[in-house]
């Protein structure tokens, strides 16, 4: 029992990092119905940005407080975020308005590469560590109920916080504000709210700059976690079949579709895995992304039925 | 003034729908071949040929098959690596496991083994398209990934998925040089390009382009699509596993599950979009810039680099060839949609006029 509930702990805490490079997904899908190859880009691009900026903060304005310094750097990779969001608008998307749906696709795999090659070759490609001063220690929980405990890390809990401190903080900004309100207008019809008077580009512009915050965020919890590399990006394309199966205009069904996919992921590796002779892990989330859009196209919370031929 | 069709009158059907229906393209497409057959051989030195000429013969073919399922059926696949691996192991298991089987009946068989998987991921296409099936395809990628490298028996026992082959000859001739090989290449290339472009001009060809630009009207005139857009994924995974077979035993000879890892999708994807999709022409076209490009830069950059006095080290290339790939491709989709493809037909078009611009 113990066993069975360090696996379903470990699986959440990677879907909970799913999750976040998902949400960032499906709020450039909703606002600007582009699909985002490059999200897993920007969250790479944003945690090596926060890394080394965090390692330059004290070298070069004399900061000595770490956490000033990682303030600081988390500051000036959301500045770098932004201005990826804006450059992002201006070059690519704003000239191929009214392209197919494919062609955005292709153009966000042309930023991805350009933000991997873009982002190493400025901040360098070795491993760095993000230290924000989550406590690492473990501890157990649930003694009392059975012998030995379940294993848990403080930093995942920690991060598990943050993500729904994130979520939560989204919501509000989505329902509450002037922008919040601009932005789901788009997102339901772009012409309709382009005539009461929303400016597009804008609204691009601020979906890309939240997208790109989330990915910091994400960015920043996994780089604490496991370190900054490359394979970040790579890992990054399992958000695919987290919104899949979630649903691609849902951001509840980010959240979820992310838990469901790392418990699963996790859970099966571990019990059907070796069946199989392991290793699993990798191909678990696709072919439920599979098996998902042959029996329900639109995800489960998707709203829109997709058109059928 | 030379390339000009005034003159060339066509007196029968036949005449007027041939591949090449201009006289001045037929010279030039026999000048070319002749280049490719005779001259390269004798010219090329070994380096030249193993290192570009093979890889960039190979690639085309692998562009090609799949320019026939994204470019002409207009279903996006991420996982032609997928089916390029298919193709090399399934042509090393008939390859190895049945004696004196021949080489040119292994890679055809190995396409055939990818013909069956192609199909097997095509038919979620038959529910849906665009996004969703980029989706399906990467199911594809990363199964085949771990397949080759976790179930033995595809990999004949050895550890870690990698493999070789030995001993290649076809009728009797053996293919150990780099100039056997190349001619081997060059003319599975050949059959193969002569064959995707009779049917993209067939009836075939038309029922894919049909779906590919409104899939709805396409099935009111009488269009399948169930039958359309599988034959698209069938041949282009025949192609494509093909082309994978000749990747790993004529060009790399020993290899791995890694050689046709997700990268080498996302290549092939490149190559189609920069080199034109929906072009016979533009498989070739991107095949030789993506091959080119990466090796004009590894000598360029540190030649560059030392002459402003700044060494770039080959990590440092390595980036600047992804920053340089994925401008391209956004410079591509929003400057010149169709690729070089276009451009060559647009200077083609400029030509003919020439000198009057209209």
């Amino acid at each position: 029992m113990g066993f069975f509930l360090e696996t379903l702990f470990g699986g959440l805490m990677a879907g909970m990092l799913y999750s976040l490079i998902a949400l960032g997904f499906v709020l450039i899908f909703k606002a600007s119905g582009v699909f985002n190859f490059a999200q897993g880009a920007m969250v790479l691009f944003a945690a090596l940005a926060m890394a080394r900026f965090a390692e330059w903060a004290p070298q070069l304005l004399g900061v000595q407080s770490k956490w000033l310094a990682n303030l600081l750097a988390f500051a000036g990779a959301m500045v770098v975020m932004v201005a990826v969001a804006w450059l992002i608008e201006k070059l690519v998307l704003g000239r191929l308005v009214n392209q197919e749906g494919i062609t955005l696709l292709m153009a966000t795999l042309g930023i991805t590469y350009f933000l991997d090659g873009f982002g190493q070759t400025i901040f360098g490609s070795d491993i760095y560590k993000i230290d924000v001063g989550l406590p690492k220690d473990p501890m157990f929980l649930f003694e009392n109920t059975f012998q030995g405990g379940v294993l848990v890390n403080k930093e995942d809990l920690y991060a598990a916080c943050i993500a729904a401190a994130l979520v939560a903080a989204l919501s509000l900004f989505f329902q509450k504000t002037a922008t919040g309100r601009a932005l789901r207008a788009v997102a339901d019809d772009h012409q309709a709210a382009q005539s009461v008077g929303i400016p597009l580009s804008r609204i691009w512009i601020i979906v890309w700059s939240v997208a790109g915050f989330v990915a910091l965020v994400a960015g920043v919890i996994w780089g604490s976690k496991l370190g900054v590399q490359f394979s970040l990006s790579l890992v990054a394309l399992k958000a695919l079949p987290v919104v899949i199966l979630g649903g691609l205009t849902s951001v509840p069904g980010a959240i979820v579709g992310g838990l469901l996919i790392g418990v699963g992921e996790k859970l099966s590796e571990v019990y059907i895995g070796p069946m199989f002779g392991g290793g699993i892990e990798i191909w678990f989330a696709y072919v439920l992304a599979l098996v998902f859009l042959l029996v329900r196209p639109q995800g489960l919370f998707g709203e829109k039925i997709i058109d059928r031929v | 003034m030379l390339y000009r069709e005034n003159g060339q009158f066509k007196t029968n059907y036949r005449a007027d729908q041939q591949i090449f229906p201009i006289r001045q393209d037929r010279i030039a497409v026999a000048l070319l071949l002749a280049a490719a057959f005779v001259a390269v051989p004798l010219l090329a030195d070994e380096y030249l040929l193993r290192a570009i000429l093979i890889p960039f013969l190979i690639l085309s073919l692998a562009a090609l098959g799949l320019n026939v399922l994204v470019g002409y059926c207009g279903q996006i696949s991420l996982g032609a690596g997928a089916f390029m691996a298919v193709g090399a192991y399934a042509a090393y298991n008939f390859f190895v496991r049945i004696d004196g089987m021949p080489l040119l009946a292994a890679v055809l068989l190995g396409g055939a083994c990818a013909t069956i998987v192609g199909v097997l991921f095509g038919i979620p296409s038959l529910r849906i398209k665009g996004l969703y099936l980029a989706v399906a395809t990467l199911a594809a990628q990363f199964f085949t990934d771990w397949a080759f490298l976790r179930i033995k028996w595809f990999t004949n026992d050895s550890p870690s998925g990698s493999v070789a082959v030995a001993g290649l000859q076809l009728f009797g001739v053996p293919i150990e040089s780099p100039v056997q090989k190349y001619l081997f290449c060059l003319g599975m290339v050949v059959v193969f390009a002569l064959l995707v472009k009779n049917l993209v001009r067939g009836h075939i060809g038309r029922e894919w382009m049909a779906i590919r630009d409104m899939d709805v009207a396409a099935s009111v005139i009488g269009i399948r699509p169930v039958y359309a857009k599988l034959t698209a994924f069938a041949v282009s995974s025949f192609i494509v596993g093909v082309a994978g077979a000749l990747w790993a035993f004529v060009y790399l000879g020993s290899w791995e599950p890694a050689a046709f890892n997700i990268n080498r999708s996302f290549d092939l994807l490149f190559m189609i979009i920069i080199g034109g999709l929906g072009s016979v022409m533009g498989s070739f076209f991107g095949a030789a810039f993506i091959v080119f490009l990466p090796i004009i830069l590894d000598q360029a950059l540190p030649a560059l680099g030392n002459a402003v006095g700044m060494p770039i080290d080959t990590a440092t290339v390595s980036h600047f060839v992804f920053m340089i790939f994925g401008g391209l491709i956004v410079f591509f989709l929003i400057v010149e949609p169709h690729g070089i493809a276009r451009l060559w037909s647009t200077g083609k078009e400029k030509l003919r006029l020439w000198p009057f611009p209209h």
